[in-house]
């Protein structure tokens, strides 16, 4: 049930950044997110519903990269996938390695749209309407 | 197909996009892991080492304070940090070892935060202290997400549960600097757990931590854990000598 909490915390960096850049609001919410960082992709989509609602990213498109567990050994030194619970090295089978890639949890990048853009957005439409 | 939701970008179109991209990188949890590091000052500036305790419910991590209490004896200062959903039962359990406690009760929550820690740490005096230990919430998945500001995490493995968990909840156990076996003393009455499995599903997740097989019940292994508590202070003091 932690997923609620963590879009509570992207929220908040979230409405940090839109606000000093001066957004009016947030298109895209980018995140980088691996199976061992604990946090379920899923359960965040629908958590993010739940929690953007009324805010400055209300309409933002919340967007996962999933991240896939990769090793390098630490007695061939290749680098290899792996599962969140079978990270030996797939080419010589040592326990020993090092993880690459796999705990990211990553507020990448987000998109904001700006006053001007808006009023554009909205001139265009009172004249569609005229 | 709407603008409220995304439902219309697919990845053909998504490039048309316009709007201004602001770079971030940065965690989920930005403001725990901001805590967090906050917390970790507050003990460098006391000299106090600070020990995450996770296992499920009921793995014995308030015995296992009592019987480390016990054995300590006047060697080291010890705090303890309770979390639990409801009740002040294992705060007074440890005041009861004339050890001071603060209980934090999380309510619903499945886990202790950097905050809550944070609030805790104001009631308990850590010029007094060499280790405190904050027993999270007993839960095998939440607590491994949330940085307490700790310098070291333990994982609770009792024989009373299945020998593969470390397969079933890889994240808390890849975080442990040492697994800990409890209630060995159990052991003869179950013939399917074999601490060799337990070690083995733990180096399947790349982690190199002693695992200390203990009993708080019969004191077996906890002259060995006190050992590693001691190794583990001294060790932290020399890292982080007071300038």
């Amino acid at each position: 049930m932690h997923e609620l909490s963590i879009c509570y915390s992207i929220l908040s960096q979230v409405e940090t950044i839109a606000k000093q850049k001066g957004a009016i609001s947030v298109s895209l919410v980018n995140l980088q997110i691996g199976p061992l960082s604990g946090v379920e992709s899923l359960l965040l989509k629908n958590a993010w519903h739940i929690a953007s609602a009324n805010t400055i990213a209300a309409s933002a498109r919340l967007k996962i990269e999933e991240i896939p567990v990769k090793v390098r050994c630490t007695s061939c030194h290749l680098e290899s996938n792996a599962t969140i619970n079978s990270m030996r090295c797939a080419h010589c089978g040592e326990w020993r390695t090092q993880l690459i890639s796999g705990d990211e949890m990553l507020l990448r990048t987000i998109e904001l749209e700006r006053e001007e853009n808006t009023t554009e957005k909205t001139l265009f439409k009172e004249r569609e309407h005229v | 197909m709407c603008d409220t939701c995304g439902c219309n970008v697919t990845p053909g179109n998504e490039h048309l996009i316009s709007g201004e991209a602001v770079e971030v990188l940065r965690s989920l949890l930005h403001e725990n892991d901001h805590q967090a590091n906050h917390n970790r000052s507050h003990f460098k500036k006391h000299q106090v080492l600070a020990i995450n305790l996770m296992s499920s419910p009921g793995s014995g991590k308030t015995a296992l304070l009592e019987a480390t209490i016990d054995a300590l004896g006047d060697k080291f200062k010890i705090g303890v940090v309770e979390g639990d959903l409801e009740t002040e039962n294992d705060a007074e359990r440890i005041r009861n070892k004339g050890v001071p406690a603060v209980q934090i009760s999380t309510g619903s929550a499945c886990h202790l935060d950097a905050h809550m820690v944070h609030d805790a740490l104001h009631q308990i005096k850590l010029d007094d202290l060499d280790i405190l230990f904050i027993e999270n919430v007993g839960n095998l998945v939440c607590p491994a997400s949330f940085d307490l500001g700790q310098h070291r995490n333990i994982t609770l493995l009792s024989v009373t549960e299945g020998d593969d968990k470390p397969a079933k909840y890889p994240v808390i156990f890849r975080a442990a600097d040492l697994m800990l076996l409890t209630k060995t003393d159990l052991l003869p009455y179950l013939d399917d757990f074999e601490p060799a499995n337990a070690e083995r599903y733990l180096r399947e997740l790349a982690n190199p931590a002693v695992m200390i097989s203990l009993s708080a019940k019969n004191g077996s292994g906890i002259s060995e854990w006190t050992a590693w508590l001691e190794s583990e202070l001294s060790h932290y003091r020399s890292e982080h000598k007071k300038l």
